[in-house]
C-alpha cells in the first residue's frame, strides 16, 4: 500500500501531538506527581508510536516505543519522576521533532542516530527497575504491532456500579447478563467500523447496555485495540462468541457471565485500570484520520460502503480545516482585483451620474469589503501558535545561563495574519534571548537589588484598534542610557553633536541600530553579530514598529506593533505637485491647515505650536524630491502622523480623499527603498506610491 | 544547429544591442511611469504592468548617453533576470535574432563611450555589429551573489 498519501497527514498530527508533548512536559516539570499528565506523555508517545509505526519510520517508532516503556513505570509509581528523566523525555521530544521535520522537508528521518537516547530510556528503565526486562523483549515487534493493546488484557475495566436493577431484571426473565471483551486485529483500518459492526451483530439478539469505552468514543476511535460491552441477551457464551469472532478483523473474543458478586468487585478493580484511556482527558487520540495499515484485508473491500459512510459521518464532525496558504493567497489577490475595479467604476461615476450606477457601486462596495473581511478572518492564526515555543526555549536558556526565570504569557488567543505568524517567530526569539541574556540578573545579583531571585518575563499579545501589540518585558537591570551611549560613540554610529540632541528615550533606540551588540561576554546566545537591527529591519518589512522604554534596575520593555492585514489597507490618497501618494490611514492622526506665517524655524527645523505642542514641519514634496512648481499658500494643508509619541506634520499640496488601496511590492529589485512602503494601483491604472510616515519620524 | 544562440535585439542610440531571449518575458510600448525618489538616477520609476508592479531603468541614463524624450518607437523590454522582473527602456526593439557561436566574439577590453561597460560579447550579423549586454552588471545587481 502507498504510504505516500499519508505522509502529510502524518507529519500534520505528529506536529500537532509533539506540540501538545511539549507543554504536558513544561507541565509536568512543574508538578510531577500530576498522574494525568504522565498518563498524557503515555498516550501521546503511544499515539506517534502507532502512527509511526504503521508509516514504517522505525527510528520514531523505537523511540516513542521506549518512551512509552518509561512512562509505563512511572505513572504506575514504579520509578519516581527525576529531573534526569523529564530531561531525557525533553531529548526525547527534540528527537522526535527533528524527525519530524527531518520527514517534512526530505520524505526521510533525519540521520540521527536513536540508540544513544533508547539507551538513556533503557537505562532509567533498569537501574530502577532491574526485573523490568519485558518491556525490551517487545521492542522489535514494534513496528508490526502499531496498536498493541496497553490496557491490561486480563481485566475487564467496565464499571459496573449501578448495575444491580438490570442485573436483577435480566434473572427475572430469565436472560443472560455478559461481558463480551472483543480484541480487533491490530491491522485493523477502521476500527470505529469494526466496533460498529460488533455492536450492530450484537443488537440483532439482545441489548447492549453499557460499553467501555463509551459508544461515542468508540465512533471516535478512541480506543485501543479492544473494548468491553455489558450485554443482555438469551444467547449463551459460545454462541456470543462464535457471532462475533465471524466478523472480519476480530483477533479475539472473551465472554464472561456477570454473576452478582461481580458487581461488587470489578467496581474496586476498576480505579488502575481506568486510567487507560480516560475519557475526561483532552482528546490527544485520533479524531478523524484514515488510519493505514500494513496489511489490506480482503475483508475490507466488503465493508468499504459502511466504512466510507462512517468516515463522511466523521469527517462532518471536524471543525477546523487546514487550508493551503497559496490557495489563500490566490482569494486574496482576487479581491484586490475586485477593490481595484470596484476603484476603477467610482471614477466612471463622476463623469456619469446616474442612480442605478451608485446602486451597483454601493453593492459592490458591500461585496468587496465582506470578502475582505472574511478572507482575512481565513487566514488569521492565534498567536499561539508562536508563543508556545517559548516556555521550552526560556526553561533551556534559564537553565543554561544558572539564573531562574518564570515566563508569564497572556494574549495568545490574539489573532494575526498567517505570514505574520510565520515571520514573527524570529524577532521574538531574539527578544526573550535578550532579555533573559542581557536584561535579567544573576540570582545573587537580584537579591543584592532586594528583588525576587526569580526573574519574570512576561510576553504578551493584544490587539490595539487596526494593530496588534506584542510585549517583551523583563524586570531586569533595565537598559542603562549612558552605557548605550558609550558603545554607540565607540562603534561611531552617532557623533558628538548628535548626542546632544537625543533624549534618554533616543538614546534606548540606538540598540537598533545596525552593528550594535551590547554583550560584555559573548555568550552562546548573543555576540554573532545580529543585533536587533535584524529585529527591527524584519518588523519593519512586514509594515510594524518596534520600541524599546526601559528602567534603571527595573527593567525593560520591548513593545512590536503590527498591522493586522497585510495587503489591503485604508489610506489618505494626496497631492504632491502632479504625482499622487498615498499615506496609510492609521498612521494619521488628524488633518488640519496651518498658516504660513505660524512656522517658525527652530534648529534648522520647521516647527509651529499645535495644541500647545511644538509639531515638527516636513515638506512632503521635498523629502520625496517632487518638482515643485507652486509658491507656498499662505494656509497650507496639513497631515498629522504618528507613530507611538511622536508625532509630526507633513505639508501637502492638496486632499484627494480616502480610499481602500492593494498594496503591491516594489519587487525584489527596489528593495529598501527610502521613506517608500510599496505602491498601489490606481483606478485609471497608474502606479501610486506609498509613503511610509513611520520611517520620516 | 542547436548551438545557434537567440537573442532580442534593440536598439539605443542607433546602436544595436542584444539579450539572451531566454532572460525577455515581454517587450512593451511604453506605459504611464511613476518616479521613485531615493533611486539609482538610471531608475525611470515603477509600471503597473498587468496588475503587478514593475521596476523601470532607462538604457540611456544607463549607458550615460544624451537623454530624448521616449516617443512611439521607445519598447519597455521586461526581463526576468535570477527572479529580478525589470523593464529597460530602449529607443525601439527591432526584431529576434539567431546568432552562430562563430559570429559571436569577445568584447574589446577597451572602454569608449556609451553601453560598452556593460557588453561582454560582439555579435555580427549581416555586416552589423550586436552588443550583447550584461545583464548582471546592467541592472547593478553583480553584488548580489556575493553577498
Amino acid at each position: 500500500m502507498d504510504m505516500s498519501q499519508y505522509l502529510e497527514i502524518f507529519i500534520d498530527e505528529s506536529k500537532e501531538h509533539l506540540q501538545h508533548m511539549n507543554q504536558i512536559l513544561l507541565d509536568l516539570e512543574n508538578t510531577p506527581e500530576d498522574l494525568n499528565l504522565l498518563n498524557e506523555i503515555f498516550r501521546v508517545a503511544h499515539t506517534i508510536k502507532g502512527m509511526a509505526g504503521t508509516m514504517g519510520f522505525t527510528k520514531v517508532a523505537n523511540v516513542t516505543h521506549e518512551m512509552e516503556n518509561v512512562m509505563h513505570k512511572v505513572r504506575n509509581g514504579e520509578i519516581p519522576v527525576t529531573t534526569h528523566i523529564v530531561d531525557v523525555l525533553f531529548e526525547c521530544f527534540d528527537t522526535l521533532e527533528e524527525h519530524i521535520n527531518s520527514l517534512e522537508s526530505t520524505g526521510q528521518e533525519s540521520d540521527l542516530d536513536p540508540v544513544p537516547l533508547v539507551n538513556k530510556l533503557k537505562a532509567i528503565l533498569e537501574n530502577k527497575q532491574p526485573e523490568a526486562s519485558k518491556p525490551e523483549e517487545e521492542a522489535p515487534e514494534v513496528v508490526e504491532e502499531p496498536t498493541a493493546p496497553t490496557a491490561s488484557e486480563e481485566g475487564f475495566s467496565l464499571d459496573l456500579t449501578g448495575l444491580e436493577n438490570v442485573f436483577m431484571k435480566a434473572k427475572e426473565q430469565a436472560l443472560h447478563l455478559q461481558m463480551i471483551k472483543v480484541t480487533l486485529d491490530p491491522g485493523c483500518m477502521l476500527k470505529a467500523a469494526r466496533a460498529f459492526i460488533v455492536f450492530n451483530t450484537l443488537e440483532q439478539f439482545g441489548e447492549v447496555i453499557k460499553s467501555h469505552p463509551t459508544a461515542e468514543e468508540i465512533e471516535d476511535e478512541k480506543f485501543e485495540s479492544s473494548f468491553e460491552i455489558l450485554f443482555v441477551s438469551n444467547m449463551d457464551k459460545d454462541s456470543i462468541q462464535h457471532e462475533i469472532l465471524n466478523i472480519s478483523e476480530v483477533a479475539d473474543v472473551q465472554v464472561n457471565d456477570v454473576e452478582r458478586e461481580d458487581l461488587g468487585e470489578v467496581v474496586e478493580e476498576l480505579a488502575p485500570a481506568e486510567d487507560a484511556p480516560a475519557p475526561d482527558v483532552a482528546p490527544v487520540a485520533t479524531p478523524s484520520r484514515p488510519e493505514p495499515a500494513p496489511v489490506v484485508r480482503k475483508a475490507k473491500k466488503a465493508d468499504s460502503a459502511q466504512d466510507q459512510a462512517k468516515q463522511k459521518e466523521r469527517a462532518k464532525q471536524s471543525k477546523t480545516v487546514r487550508v493551503d496558504i497559496d490557495r489563500l493567497d490566490n482569494l486574496m489577490n482576487l479581491v484586490s482585483e475586485l477593490i481595484i475595479i470596484k476603484t476603477r467604476l467610482e471614477d466612471h461615476d463622476t463623469a456619469d451620474n446616474r442612480q442605478n450606477m451608485n446602486e451597483a457601486i454601493e453593492y459592490l462596495e458591500r461585496i468587496t469589503t465582506s470578502l475582505h473581511d472574511a478572507v482575512m478572518k481565513v487566514r488569521m492564526v492565534p498567536v499561539e501558535r508562536t508563543f508556545n515555543r517559548f516556555p521550552r526555549m526560556v526553561r533551556d536558556l534559564s537553565k543554561d545561563l544558572g539564573k531562574n526565570i518564570k515566563l508569564i504569557m497572556s494574549g495568545e488567543e490574539t489573532e494575526v495574519d498567517r505570514t505574520v505568524i510565520d515571520e514573527i517567530g524570529d524577532p521574538l526569539i531574539h527578544l526573550i534571548r535578550n532579555s533573559i541574556d542581557h536584561g535579567i540578573e544573576s540570582p545573587e545579583v537580584r537579591e543584592q537589588r532586594g528583588k525576587a531571585e526569580q526573574g519574570t518575563v512576561a510576553l504578551r499579545a493584544y490587539p490595539d484598534g487596526n494593530t496588534v501589540v506584542i510585549e517583551v518585558e523583563d524586570d531586569g537591570g533595565g537598559i542603562i542610557p549612558d552605557k548605550i551611549l558609550k558603545i554607540a560613540l565607540d562603534k561611531q554610529l552617532v557623533t558628538d553633536r548628535e548626542v546632544e540632541m537625543m533624549s534618554d528615550h533616543d538614546i534606548i533606540n540606538l540598540l537598533f541600530k545596525p552593528g550594535f551588540s551590547t554583550a560584555e561576554e559573548i555568550t552562546d546566545l548573543s555576540g554573532r553579530g545580529v543585533g536587533l537591527d535584524v529585529v527591527k529591519s524584519k518588523i519593519e518589512s512586514l509594515n510594524g514598529t518596534v520600541e524599546v522604554s526601559s528602567e534603571e534596575e527595573k527593567g525593560s520593555k520591548f513593545t512590536i506593533r503590527l498591522p493586522l492585514t497585510l495587503a489591503i489597507i485604508q489610506a489618505l490618497m494626496v497631492n504632491l505637485a502632479e504625482e499622487k501618494y498615498a499615506l496609510p490611514l492609521n498612521n494619521i492622526k488628524e488633518i488640519t491647515t496651518i498658516e504660513k506665517k505660524a512656522i517658525s524655524m527652530v534648529q534648522n527645523q520647521e516647527v509651529v505650536l499645535y495644541r500647545n505642542k511644538t509639531l515638527p514641519i516636513l515638506r512632503l514634496g521635498n523629502l520625496l524630491d517632487v518638482k515643485q512648481t507652486a509658491e507656498d499658500k499662505e494656509e497650507m494643508i496639513v497631515v498629522i502622523v504618528r507613530k507611538g509619541e511622536q508625532e509630526a506634520g507633513l505639508v501637502v499640496d492638496s486632499l484627494i480623499g480616502q480610499q481602500e488601496i492593494v498594496i503591491k511590492s516594489l519587487g525584489k529589485y527596489l528593495t529598501g527603498v527610502k521613506i517608500i512602503a510599496g505602491a498601489t494601483i490606481l483606478g485609471n491604472g497608474s502606479v501610486a506610491l506609498i509613503v511610509d510616515p513611520n520611517q520620516l519620524l | 544547429m542547436s548551438d545557434f544562440r537567440e537573442y532580442v535585439v534593440f536598439k539605443v542610440n542607433e546602436e544595436y544591442y542584444g539579450i539572451d531571449i531566454k532572460y525577455v518575458e515581454n517587450i512593451e510600448k511604453m506605459l504611464p511611469i511613476t518616479r521613485v525618489p531615493y533611486t539609482d538616477q538610471y531608475v525611470e520609476g515603477v509600471v503597473n504592468l498587468r496588475g503587478n508592479v514593475i521596476p523601470v531603468i532607462d538604457l540611456r541614463k544607463r549607458f550615460e548617453l544624451s537623454r530624448e524624450d521616449f516617443d512611439d518607437e521607445s519598447r519597455i523590454i521586461i526581463v526576468n533576470f535570477k527572479e529580478y522582473a525589470v523593464g529597460m527602456i530602449a529607443d525601439s526593439s527591432s526584431e529576434v535574432l539567431q546568432l552562430d557561436p562563430e559570429d559571436i566574439d569577445p568584447a574589446p577590453s577597451v572602454r569608449g563611450s556609451g553601453g560598452e561597460e556593460f557588453v561582454y560579447e560582439i555579435g555580427k550579423n549581416e555586416g552589423r555589429i550586436i552588443m550583447l549586454i550584461d545583464l548582471q552588471k546592467v541592472l547593478g545587481v553583480e553584488n548580489i551573489e556575493t553577498q
